[in-house]
């Protein structure tokens, strides 16, 4: 047990669980933002797929990877323009068409794969920054200044976004789209815009944190996510649709992930019950949640569509 | 699609549309695949009706699958009449508990349901997995040391008798279709279950009445959950291996029935009785679309792929439904205003 | 109920379609059986858990297949048909039951998942041979082989040499769950490398998944940090612990295809099955009229297993005589990598 306590293993543990929690967190702020005006998206593990794939290709074409990041993002807009115009203009079921989303993507990004790439071949990501004289801080240079580009990224979209929600006009329209959608008509804005925009918004985030996975996976694979985009929609929950709220639940997930790992590699959780263990993230996030009882209610109009004149 | 992928589409649908319905055997898989699609749908329904979500599916299933093998691996010698209804019930059990979980959850600490479910899928598939490779693999594995993650051959008196010879439809459909039924008469004829569509219709107003909304709830995605763990029961008892077999995933047992439920559920209305076809044509669809993949020999993501397209199709469909059905209320109320006039 | 009449209609429509098109059904017997004359050609169809093109399991037994339709002469002497991406197990039935339904002369069932199904399909389909793996189970079967390979033999050899590479004493390993296939392999390596060395330290990681790359990340950088510096693993997510290994220079050794394509400049050498080594006895026996109930196994002693060295890695001249020696050994006895044990 003493060896989990190292100062290396240590390190490792946490600076794996924050890379980990990466693509968890540009989904489930994404997410948020939409849900905040009014609408689910359940499609996003699809969209992180297709964003993802994007990503590879671009690199293992052209090695470049902002070019990569650009084209995630513009297939992240365009899902997200088919599942705002699912949702909000012809008013579809949004946990069901979510989930056509979310099967298509799958299968898109499987075939496109399968078609255009074959065996799967690996690719470079981007590289861990080196920030001058913190990076090179014992302990905590490694554990928090030796990240690459886009878990700062990620990271720095919670502040952000928190600003943009809480002390700007379109995060006021948003809050209220999701609240008071009527209201918000009255005004003379646009609920549909609003929605549209959130919803294209956090689909494009979704598909640059798939990319950001492959980025740092080095490969692409048939269902590279393995469902991260349910648990990124699980932790909008979890966070009380407030971007702090969602980083919290992502750094939990992730850390839990990996000292998980953690422990079983170092043989303190025995092999025999190696498959409880791994439950063990799901079932620390639920009982978080208990522990924490929320008070906060969720956006009166979630998934609920606005028709003009009632 | 196929175009692109360099195969004859006219071959390909061919193909699909007999794979699906072309011959006894072909319409036979093809109502087996809709059992578990119409369980889940009409579950689904349930939950709907409540408005609650349950995508907790697959989670549901296997527990419920579980359940079922665990009651079948206790008691193997019982006499079939009583083993086979008793891993029915089981199964319903076992996904009842599954689904009551997120229920209490969101009931009485309000955890939202996504957000159990999604977790609860998670720890299902590694329930599943724990229990098979460890106390319940077949003894047989051990021996010859090939460690396949599997049960042993279930109790022949627990096999879902067939309704066709050599083929895999068996008593699953009757079930399913009673189910639903019963599910109908549940929501619309019985004081419980209009409760349970007046919590979902009206959240506040039910409450100012007096009834629980919490206890709807949990019930909702109880019996939800219950008609997912049948589903699971009927996999395994009806299945070919007759044995609960695993690769690791959630999917590779329940055929992402879980999530295409839903679907077929929109699909039918979200209506109990109208899961019933609408599970039959999605089940064909998906049929179909492997046998595609024989014939023409494209990639088997194509059929993924399809299966989405098929959804968001679905989807899409049910809008112009929806609007038809507006536009001929509209014009029948006019028709009547012009007639009422004086 | 209108959603009710469109849909049921719908299934009228589909329904009648479909009899206009079929022809009542696609049942052909397989009549043609395997005497094998020689002017058809010998009809092979797979059926796969994972994509063909995985770099893993599934790859390897269709490039057995496609190598040996080249000895046979190309696709006039032997017809290959496959369908992958069948994770679903009752799916994978339907396929294996349309296969011999369509007349095809052998169908190989490739995935332990699939065995249990085909024992009951079988006897349905007297004309047709059935091969399934991993594993060696014919269940009484005339029509039934199975084959397995023996991973735990290249695991033994990579253990020895992973032992001697190592300076730091510590070696990794990355598995999916502890079943099949994955397990022989790992029981393998860990004898080979204690075999080799009796100070190693073996950092053993079951993740729970198959599939999930970034755990199988996850886990491969928690082993580094306990030390190790070669890491190996079997299953497909393994591609993501090779990410991690390539970057922190770490080498690797790889199972069940050659993956140093996957990172060419730390991936040492690799355990390749060549299946074909099966599939060539499997085609003698049924044209001499013996349809099943034999079980094979490849192994380093005949070929079917084999280390395949990364031509760009600098293996020092010692370690590869090592692993020669090794292999010898196994060969021919007197080495005795642990095979999988009753009761273990």
């Amino acid at each position: 047990m003493s060896e989990f306590f190292s100062a290396a293993a240590l390190v490792t543990t946490i600076g794996a669980g924050i890379r980990y929690a990466t693509s968890y967190l540009y989904a489930a702020i994404g997410e948020t933002f939409g849900q905040r005006s009014g609408v689910l998206n359940l499609g996003v593990d699809g969209i992180m797929l297709l964003g993802a794939f994007g990503a590879y290709y671009v690199v293992l074409k052209t090695g470049d990877l902002w070019l990569a990041l650009f084209v995630a993002a513009v297939v992240g807009l365009i899902m997200g323009l088919a599942m705002a115009f699912a949702s909000v203009t012809l008013q579809a079921e949004q946990g069901i068409s979510g989930i056509g989303f979310y099967l298509f993507g799958l299968g898109m990004s499987d075939l496109l794969f399968q078609k255009l790439v074959g065996t799967p071949l690996p690719i470079s990501g981007f590289p861990e920054l080196h920030i001058p004289w913190l990076s090179d801080l014992p302990i905590v240079g490694e554990l928090l200044f030796s990240h690459s580009l886009l878990v700062y990224g990620a990271f720095l979209l919670v502040p952000i976004g928190t600003y943009v929600l809480n002390n700007t006009t379109i995060g006021l329209k948003i809050r209220s789209a999701g609240e008071n959608p009527a209201a918000v008509d009255t005004l003379g804005v646009s609920v549909a815009r609003v929605r549209y925009g959130t919803v294209m918004f956090g689909s494009m985030l979704a598909a640059i944190g798939g990319a950001a996975l492959t980025t740092e996976l080095g490969i692409f694979q048939q269902n590279l996510t393995a469902g991260q985009g349910f648990i990124a929609v699980a932790l909008v929950y979890f966070g009380a649709w407030k971007p702090v709220g969602v980083m919290y639940g992502a750094l939990l997930y992730g850390l839990v992930t990996s000292v998980v790992s953690q422990l079983k590699t170092l043989g303190i959780i025995p092999r025999s019950v190696s498959d409880l263990a791994s439950m063990l993230p799901a079932v620390i996030t639920i009982l978080a949640l208990v522990i924490a009882v929320q008070r906060e209610r969720q956006p009166a109009a979630l998934t609920k569509p606005y028709e003009r004149g009632g | 699609m196929l175009l692109i992928l360099g195969a004859d589409p006219i071959k390909g649908f061919g193909a699909m549309v007999q794979g699906a319905f072309g011959g006894v055997r072909q319409l036979s898989d093809t109502a087996a695949k809709a059992v578990p699609l119409l369980l889940v749908g009409v579950g689904i329904t349930i939950a709907f009706r409540a408005n609650v979500i349950n995508i907790g599916g697959e989670g549901q299933i296997v527990f419920g699958a579980l359940f079922a093998t665990g009651f079948a691996l206790l008691f193997p010698n019982l006499p079939g009449w009583l083993l086979l209804p008793g891993v029915l019930i089981a199964g319903f059990v076992g996904g009842a508990f599954w689904g009551a979980i997120p229920g209490a959850l969101k009931a009485y600490f309000n955890v939202n349901e996504i957000l159990s479910t999604i977790m609860l899928n998670i720890v299902a598939v590694q329930v599943m997995n724990f229990l098979l490779q460890g106390p319940w693999m077949d003894p047989g594995e051990i021996e010859r040391g090939s460690r396949i993650p599997q049960t042993t051959r279930l109790a022949k008196q627990a096999d879902l008798p067939l309704l066709i010879k050599n083929s895999r439809l068996n008593i699953g459909l009757l079930i399913a279709i009673v189910a639903a039924v019963l599910v109908y008469i549940f929501l619309w004829r019985m004081t419980e279950g209009f409760r349970i569509r007046a919590v979902g219709f009206n959240p506040h107003a039910s409450r100012y009445a007096g009834m629980h909304v919490q206890h709807r709830v949990v019930l909702a995605l109880t019996l939800s959950g219950a008609l997912c763990g049948l589903a699971g029961a009927i996999l395994v008892f009806g299945s070919e291996a007759h044995r609960f077999v695993t690769d690791g995933s959630a999917g590779g047992f329940t055929g992402s029935a879980g999530f295409n439920g839903i679907v077929a559920a929109l699909f039918g209305g979200l209506h109990p009785l109208g899961t019933i076809p609408a599970s039959f044509l999605f089940g064909a669809l998906l049929v179909g679309a492997n046998k595609l993949q024989r014939a023409v020999q494209v990639p088997g993501a194509l059929i993924v792929a399809l299966n989405g397209l098929i959804v968001v199709f679905v989807v899409s469909s049910d809008i112009w439904k929806r609007r038809l059905a507006q536009r001929i209320q509209l014009s029948t109320s006019r028709a009547n205003e012009a007639g009422d006039e004086p | 109920m209108k959603r009710l009449s469109t849909t049921g209609i719908l299934v009228l429509v589909f329904a009648l379609v479909a009899a206009a098109c079929g022809s009542g059904g696609t049942t052909t017997t397989a009549a043609s059986g395997t005497t094998g004359a020689s002017t058809e050609p010998f009809k092979v169809a797979m059926v796969a858990p994972s994509a063909v093109t995985d770099l893993a399991f599934s790859q390897s037994m269709y490039d057995a297949l496609l190598a040996v339709q080249q000895e046979m002469g190309g696709e006039s002497a032997m017809e290959i048909a496959y369908s992958d991406n069948l994770f679903v197990v009752d799916d994978a039935a339907a396929a294996i039951r349309d296969y011999a339904d369509e007349g095809y002369d052998l169908v190989i069932a490739h995935g332990s998942q699939f065995g249990s199904s085909l024992q009951e399909i079988a006897p349905n389909y007297p004309d047709t041979s059935f091969a399934w793996g991993t594993a060696g189970e014919t269940y009484g079967q005339p029509n039934i082989f199975a084959y397995e390979a023996a991973s735990e033999e290249g695991g033994y050899v990579e253990g020895v040499m992973a032992a001697a590479l190592s300076t730091s004493g510590v070696l990794g390993v990355i598995g999916p769950i502890e079943v099949g296939d994955a397990a022989r392999y790992v029981n393998g390596f860990k004898a080979g490398a204690e075999a080799q060395s009796s100070t190693i330290d073996i950092k053993v990681n079951y993740t729970g998944s198959f599939s999930d790359t970034a755990l199988a990340a996850t886990a491969a950088n928690t082993e580094i940090a306990a030390g190790a510096d070669v890491l190996t693993g079997t299953a497909q997510m393994v591609t993501g612990a090779i990410g991690v290994a390539k970057g922190d220079n770490i080498p690797w050794f790889g199972t069940q295809a050659d993956q140093t394509q996957l990172a060419p400049s730390i991936v040492v050498a690799s355990q390749v099955y060549h299946w074909e080594v099966v599939i060539r006895q499997i085609i003698d026996l049924m044209n001499q009229g013996t349809m099943g109930a034999q079980s094979f196994v490849i192994n380093l002693a005949n070929g079917g297993e084999a280390i395949a060295y990364n031509p760009d890695y600098a293996l020092p001249d010692d370690v590869k005589q090592l692993a020669v020696d090794t292999i010898k050994g196994i060969s021919d006895g007197s080495i005795n990598p642990p095979r999988p044990a009753a009761g273990s």
